[in-house]
C-alpha cells in the first residue's frame, strides 16, 4: 500500500471513529434536570426513568481503571479483566493445541490415503456440523469437570477445520514435488517431512487460523454455561450485576484478543508461505 | 547378447479399454539401447508417448509390458542412479536455489557433513553460472535460471544416467541457446549418459550422438535411430556449416512431417523384436 493511500484510509478510519463515538455519546446523555429532584428521583439517581447504554466516555474511564490493574483478585466474583481473559486464553490454547495434535496427523493420514479418506469421511461429515455447545451436557457427564469440559468443547470445535484443511493440503501437493522426492529415493517419512509438510503448510495454517477464530467465538458461550472464571462468565456476571459499562468493555476486549490471536497465526502463515 | 549400458526390450504402454472399447495402446515394441556416455535425444509428435518412456526409465511410471535393464539390473522404481530434469523444473519453491541442490546431495550422500554438502552443491551452482543467486527462492529466479538450478541438481547427484524431459521447452530461444551450450560443457566434463526428449530438431542435432525418431501414436513405434555424425566439440554457430547438418536436419523434418504418420498404417506386420532402423550420413 502506498503512503498516500495509507494516510487516507487512516484518516477515514479516524473520522468514522469520531462520528460513531460522538453519536453514541450524544444520544446517551442523561437529560439535565430542569427542576429540583424530588425525594424519589434522588433515590433513583435522576429524573429520567429510562435505562441508557453507557456512553463511550464512561466505558473509556472504566477501561482505563480495569487495564491499569488487570490482574487483581478479590474473590470469586471480583477478578481483574486480565485474569478473566487469561483463563479464557488458557482454555482456548489447551483445546486448540490438543485438537492440532490429533487433527494434523490424522489429516495427513486421510490426505495421503484415499482408503482412510473414504472410511473416515462419513464420520467427519456427521460430526462436523454439530454445534460444539451441544456436546456440553455429554462432556459434563463423562468428564465430570466443568473446566475440562470447556476445554473439550474448544477441542471439538477447532478440530474440524484443521483436519479438513490438512487433508486437503496434503492431498493436493503437486505431483511434481512428490516425483522429486521419489527420484531422490526419499523414504515415506522423509517425503512427508521434507516435501509434503512444507508444501501443505500454508493450507494447514489456514485451517489453524479458522480453528482458533471459531474457538475464540465458542469459548465465550461455553464459559457462560460453565461459569466460575473466564471472559464469557465475566460478561454474563456483569450483565447480572447490571453493569453495562463493564459488559461493553469486555465485549471490546473479546474483540481485541480475538484479533491478536488471528494476527499471531497470520504472522506464522506469512512466515511459511511460499510463492511458486 | 552384448551388454549395453541401457537395454529397453519390448516396452509397451496401454490403458485398459472401458466396456467394449479395445485397450488404448500408446506405444508398443519399443526396443533400443543406449551406451555408456552416450547422449540420445528422442523426437516425436505430441502424444506418441515420449514422456511416458522417460517416466518408465525414471521408475515413476510402470510399463504395461517389456523390461528396462540398466547396468545389468532391471529398473523397478525410482533411483538416485537416474537423475531427472523435469520440463517444469520441479524445484521446491520454499527452498532457495542452494537448498534445492543440497536437498538432492544430502539424499545421495547421507553420510556427508553439512559443509561437504554445501561445498559440493555450490560447485555445481557455480558450474551453471548461478553463483551469487544461491540464496534466492525459485520465485525470484527467471525461467532460465530455474532450469539451470534443476540441471545443477541433477548433475550434482552424479547419477549414472540423466533423463531430461523437454528441459528447454518453456524457455525463449536466446536463453535456450545459452543453456544448451552450458549443458554441452557440463556434459563433456562429466560424460554422463543422457536420455533427452525434445521437440526441437536443431537442439537434438546440436546435443546428441544419436536421435531416436518416434512415429505417431496410437501404437507408436521407435522407428529410426539417426546417428549425428558431426564431430565434437560442437558450437551452435558452427554446427550449421557442417556438410551433414542439413542432410540430418532434412531427414528429421521429413520424418516428422511425412513419414511419422505412415508408420501407423501397416501395424499388423510389425515384428515385436524389431530394432529401429539405423540411419547414418557419415562417409
Amino acid at each position: 500500500m502506498s503512503k498516500a493511500l495509507r494516510l487516507k484510509s487512516t484518516l477515514v478510519s479516524l473520522v468514522l471513529l469520531v462520528i460513531l463515538l460522538g453519536g453514541w455519546e450524544w444520544m446517551n446523555q442523561i437529560p439535565a434536570d430542569t427542576k429540583p429532584l424530588t425525594e424519589y428521583e434522588m433515590l433513583m439517581g435522576g429524573a429520567s426513568q429510562e435505562a441508557r447504554v453507557p456512553p463511550p466516555s464512561e466505558i473509556i474511564k472504566l477501561g482505563y481503571e480495569e487495564l491499569s490493574d488487570p490482574f487483581y483478585d478479590a474473590g470469586p466474583n471480583d477478578k481483574g479483566i486480565g485474569i478473566q481473559l487469561g483463563y479464557s486464553i488458557y482454555r482456548v490454547l489447551m483445546g486448540f493445541l490438543l485438537a492440532a495434535l490429533i487433527a494434523i496427523p490424522v489429516g495427513f493420514l486421510i490426505g495421503m490415503s484415499p482408503v482412510m479418506y473414504n472410511a473416515l469421511n462419513p464420520y467427519i461429515q456427521v460430526l462436523r456440523p454439530i454445534s460444539p455447545l451441544a456436546w456440553m451436557p455429554l462432556a459434563l457427564f463423562v468428564i465430570k469437570d466443568s473446566e475440562l469440559s470447556a476445554i473439550f468443547v474448544i477441542f471439538i470445535c477447532s478440530i474440524w477445520p484443521m483436519l479438513l484443511n490438512t487433508a486437503f493440503g496434503v492431498a493436493n501437493v503437486r505431483k511434481d514435488w512428490i516425483n522429486v522426492a521419489k527420484t531422490h529415493e526419499l523414504s515415506a517419512l522423509k517425503t512427508a517431512w521434507y516435501v509434503v509438510l512444507p508444501a501443505a503448510a500454508p493450507t494447514i495454517l489456514t485451517g489453524m487460523r479458522i480453528s482458533i477464530g471459531i474457538a475464540w467465538l465458542v469459548i465465550v458461550a461455553a464459559e457462560m454455561l460453565v461459569g466460575g472464571t473466564g471472559i464469557g462468565y465475566y460478561v454474563w456476571n456483569e450483565w447480572n450485576n447490571l453493569n453495562l459499562a463493564s459488559v461493553i468493555f469486555s465485549i471490546l476486549m473479546i474483540g481485541v484478543v480475538g484479533m491478536l490471536l488471528d494476527l499471531i497465526l497470520g504472522g506464522a502463515a506469512r512466515w511459511i508461505e511460499y510463492r511458486e | 547378447m552384448t551388454a549395453h549400458f541401457l537395454e529397453v526390450q519390448g516396452l509397451k504402454k496401454s490403458y485398459p479399454g472401458k466396456g467394449k472399447h479395445p485397450e488404448a495402446v500408446i506405444f508398443e515394441h519399443a526396443n533400443f539401447q543406449i551406451e555408456k556416455g552416450e547422449f540420445v535425444c528422442v523426437i516425436g509428435h505430441s502424444g506418441c508417448g515420449k514422456s511416458t518412456i522417460l517416466n518408465i526409465l525414471a521408475g515413476l511410471d510402470e510399463a504395461s509390458d517389456g523390461v528396462v535393464i540398466m547396468d545389468g539390473k532391471e529398473v523397478s522404481g525410482p533411483s538416485l542412479e537416474r537423475g531427472v530434469v523435469f520440463q517444469n523444473y520441479s524445484l521446491l519453491p520454499w527452498r532457495t536455489a542452494l537448498q534445492n541442490i543440497t536437498f538432492a546431495v544430502q539424499a545421495r550422500w547421507p553420510q556427508w557433513s553439512k559443509d561437504q554438502v554445501v561445498e559440493h552443491s555450490m560447485k555445481y551452482l557455480d558450474l551453471v553460472g548461478l553463483k551469487g543467486a544461491e540464496h534466492r527462492k525459485p520465485s525470484e529466479l527467471s525461467g532460465g535460471m530455474r532450469q539451470r538450478v534443476s540441471i545443477a541438481r541433477a548433475f550434482a547427484t552424479q547419477p549414472q544416467m540423466l533423463l531430461m524431459d523437454e528441459p528447454f521447452g518453456a524457455l525463449d530461444a536466446l536463453t535456450r541457446g545459452v543453456i544448451q551450450e552450458e549443458l554441452i560443457k557440463i556434459w563433456s566434463e562429466s560424460k554422463q549418459t543422457v536420455f533427452m526428449i525434445t521437440h526441437d530438431v536443431d537442439e537434438a542435432i546440436l546435443l546428441s550422438d544419436r536421435i531416436l525418431l518416434m512415429s505417431n501414436g496410437p501404437k507408436a513405434q521407435i522407428a529410426e535411430s539417426v546417428e549425428v555424425s558431426i564431430p565434437r566439440p560442437r558450437k551452435r554457430t558452427e554446427v550449421i556449416h557442417h556438410d551433414d547438418y542439413y542432410k540430418i536436419r532434412n531427414h528429421l523434418v521429413d520424418f516428422l512431417v511425412n513419414r511419422s504418420k505412415e508408420y501407423a498404417r501397416d501395424q499388423e506386420e510389425i515384428d515385436p523384436n524389431r530394432q529401429p532402423t539405423t540411419v547414418s550420413f557419415a562417409r
